[in-house]
C-alpha cells in the first residue's frame, strides 16, 4: 500500500463563502466532500483530510541561521494555492487517480495527486 | 562457427520478435523496469558475442530469456549484499490478483499499458513505448524525434522514475477502464506512425519508414493481444492503407504527390488487401449491430474507399462525405470539418467546398493544411491572386519538406 496526497487547488483569496463564490455552491461542495470522505473511511483508504486557510494567512519561517527569520507568506507568488488536501492509502496510482477524480468532482476543483514519502 | 551474416540476420529477427516479451517477463518477475530493460539488452549483447562461436541455440528466444533472468538474479544478489533496503526501494509494486480479463495473459500487454499510462507526458509515453516495447535504442529514438541523445535518455529515465515513485501499476487495467486505456495506447502508436508518415523538419526525409514500420509492427502486436478490439483493428487497417501508398506519395524529385495524382500501380497491393480485409471485418461487426465504430475504424473506412478504386475519378465521394459525417458526430473538431469540406468540394464543386472551408478560418488559421486546401480550391475557381496568398501561408506553415516542394510548384503554376 502507498499513501498519496490529493491536493486541492483553489483561489488565492477567500470570501464570505470560503473559497466558493456562493452559499449554495459552498453548501453543495461541503455535502459532496463530506459524503466522499465518509466513503473513504468505509473503504479503509482514509488517512487525513482538512482544508487550509487562505494563503495570505501564511508565514514563512527560515530557521537555518542562528536566529529564525519570520516573513509574511506565502512562499511563492501564485494565482492559485493548495486549499486543502486528503491523504489516502491505496495499492497504486490507478486507485489514487480514481479517488482523485471523485474528490475533484465533489469539491469542484482541480486536484494534484502526489505520492507521499521521498527516497 | 556459424556464418557471421546468418547470425546477424537471426539476431535482428529475434530481437524484433523477442525483445518485448523478454523485457515484459523480467519486469513482471523482478518488478523493476530499469532492471528488465538493462538485463534484456545485456542478454542480447551476450548473444552477439557467443552465437558466432557457439552457434545459434535451438530455441533462441528461450536462450535470451534464461540468460537475461540469470543476469538479473546475479545483479540483485550483488545489490542485496551491498544494500538490501536499496533493492527493496527499487521494486515496482504488483499485488494485483491474476489477470482480471482472463483471455489476455501476456506480460507484453502489461508493459504496453504501463508505458502508455495517462499519468505520463505524451512524449514520455512515446519514448518509453519505443524503448521498452519496440526495443529501439535511445540514439535511434533520439534521431527519430530530432532530439539530442542525452535529452532523450533523460526523458526515458525520468519517466521510469515517475513509474516507480508514483507506483504506476504494472497490469492490464480493469475492464471498466480498458476502452479509455486502449485509446491511450493507440494514440501513442498513431503519433509514432504520423511522425513517420509526414515527418517534420527541413533536413528530415519526408517519409520515415523506420517509424511507420515500427508503428505498424507494434500495432500488429496489440492486435494479437487484443484481437476483439475494433479500434485496434481500425488503426492497423488505417496504417496499412496509408503505408501501402507511400511509394507513390513522394515523386522522384522529392515532392508530395496528391492522392488523385498518385500512380496507383505503385501502391502495395498486399498491404491494401490486408487493410481492406480488416475494414470489411469491422463493417460486418458494425452491420450486425454488435459495435459502434470509433474514429480509427471510420478513418480506415475512408481510406478503404480511396484505395479500393483503380482510378481516382471513380472515387465514391458521397460515401466519403457520409463517413466524415459519422466521424464529425464523435469528433466535432475543425480538422475533421476541413477534411469533410475537401470531400464536399469533390462532390458538389469547389465553390461549395470553399464556403465550408472558409467557415473554419478562425480555428485553423495556424494550420498549413487549411491554407493548402483553400489555395487549391481558389486555384480551381480561377482566383489566382487569392490562391497565391493562400499558397504563401501554407508554405510558411508546412513542416514537411516534400509538402513544401509540392506547394511551391503549384504556386509557380498559377496564371495571372
Amino acid at each position: 500500500m502507498a499513501q498519496y496526497a490529493l491536493m486541492v487547488w483553489g483561489p488565492s483569496e477567500y470570501g464570505e463563502f470560503g473559497s466558493y463564490p456562493s452559499a449554495e455552491e459552498n453548501a453543495a461542495q461541503l455535502e459532496a466532500t463530506g459524503a466522499f470522505t465518509a466513503r473513504l473511511r468505509d473503504e479503509g483508504s482514509f488517512v487525513f483530510v482538512n482544508g487550509l486557510a487562505e494563503a495570505s494567512a501564511s508565514t514563512v519561517v527560515d530557521g537555518r541561521g542562528p536566529a529564525p527569520i519570520f516573513t509574511d507568506g506565502p512562499y511563492v507568488e501564485s494565482k492559485e494555492y493548495i486549499a486543502g488536501l486528503w491523504i489516502v492509502e491505496v495499492p497504486d496510482l490507478d486507485e489514487a487517480l480514481r479517488l482523485a477524480a471523485e474528490a475533484s468532482s465533489a469539491c469542484r476543483r482541480k486536484i494534484e495527486v502526489r505520492p507521499m514519502g521521498g527516497e | 562457427m556459424t556464418d557471421a551474416a546468418t547470425v546477424e540476420s537471426a539476431l535482428i529477427r529475434i530481437h524484433h520478435e523477442e525483445w518485448a516479451r523478454v523485457v515484459a517477463s523480467l519486469a513482471r518477475r523482478f518488478g523493476d523496469l530499469d532492471l528488465a530493460e538493462e538485463m534484456a539488452a545485456e542478454a542480447f549483447a551476450t548473444a552477439v558475442e557467443r552465437w558466432p562461436r557457439d552457434g545459434i541455440p535451438p530455441n533462441p528466444g528461450a536462450w535470451i530469456t534464461t540468460t537475461a533472468n540469470h543476469k538479473a538474479i546475479d545483479r540483485l544478489r550483488r545489490e542485496a549484499q551491498r544494500d538490501s533496503k536499496h533493492r527493496e526501494a527499487l521494486m515496482l509494486h504488483d499485488d494485483s490478483p491474476p489477470d482480471p480479463i482472463g483471455a489476455v495473459e501476456d506480460d507484453r500487454l502489461r508493459l504496453l499499458f504501463t508505458c502508455c499510462h495517462p499519468a505520463l507526458a505524451m512524449e514520455a509515453r512515446v519514448a518509453l513505448t519505443l524503448r521498452m516495447v519496440g526495443g529501439l535504442t535511445v540514439p535511434e529514438i533520439a534521431h527519430a524525434f530530432l532530439v539530442q541523445e542525452a535529452a532523450m535518455g533523460q526523458r526515458i529515465t525520468r519517466a521510469k522514475g515517475k513509474i516507480k515513485a508514483a507506483r504506476i501499476p504494472y497490469r492490464v487495467p480493469a475492464a471498466a477502464d480498458l476502452p479509455n486505456r486502449v485509446a491511450g495506447v493507440l494514440a501513442v502508436l498513431y503519433l509514432v506512425f504520423n511522425e513517420g508518415y509526414l515527418a517534420s523538419g527541413e533536413e528530415s526525409d519526408p517519409i520515415r519508414r523506420d517509424l511507420t514500420s515500427e508503428a505498424i509492427r507494434l500495432t500488429r502486436l496489440v492486435k494479437t493481444l487484443l484481437p476483439e478490439d475494433g479500434e485496434v483493428a481500425g488503426l492497423l487497417a488505417l496504417m496499412l492503407l496509408s503505408e501501402a501508398r507511400s511509394a507513390a506519395r513522394i515523386s522522384a524529385s522529392g515532392e508530395l504527390v496528391r492522392l488523385d495524382e498518385q500512380d496507383r500501380g505503385a501502391w502495395d497491393r498486399a498491404l491494401i488487401a490486408e487493410g481492406i480485409a480488416l475494414v470489411r471485418e469491422r463493417l460486418a461487426v458494425v452491420a450486425r449491430g454488435d459495435a459502434v465504430p470509433g474514429r480509427y475504424q471510420i478513418l480506415a473506412a475512408i481510406s478503404a474507399v480511396h484505395t479500393s478504386v483503380p482510378d481516382a475519378r471513380d472515387t465514391d465521394w458521397s460515401q466519403v462525405v457520409a463517413l466524415y459525417d459519422q466521424l464529425a458526430a464523435i469528433d466535432p473538431s475543425p480538422i475533421v470539418a476541413l477534411n469533410r469540406a475537401i470531400a464536399v468540394a469533390e462532390l458538389d464543386g469547389p465553390e461549395v467546398g470553399l464556403r465550408a472551408v472558409d467557415r473554419l478560418g478562425e480555428a485553423l488559421d495556424g494550420y498549413h493544411a487549411f491554407h493548402a486546401t483553400r489555395a487549391d480550391l481558389l486555384r480551381r475557381l480561377g482566383r489566382s491572386a487569392d490562391a497565391r496568398a493562400a499558397y504563401d501561408r501554407a508554405i510558411e506553415l508546412a513542416g514537411n519538406s516534400a509538402e513544401v516542394a509540392y506547394l511551391t510548384r503549384r504556386r509557380g503554376q498559377l496564371v495571372g
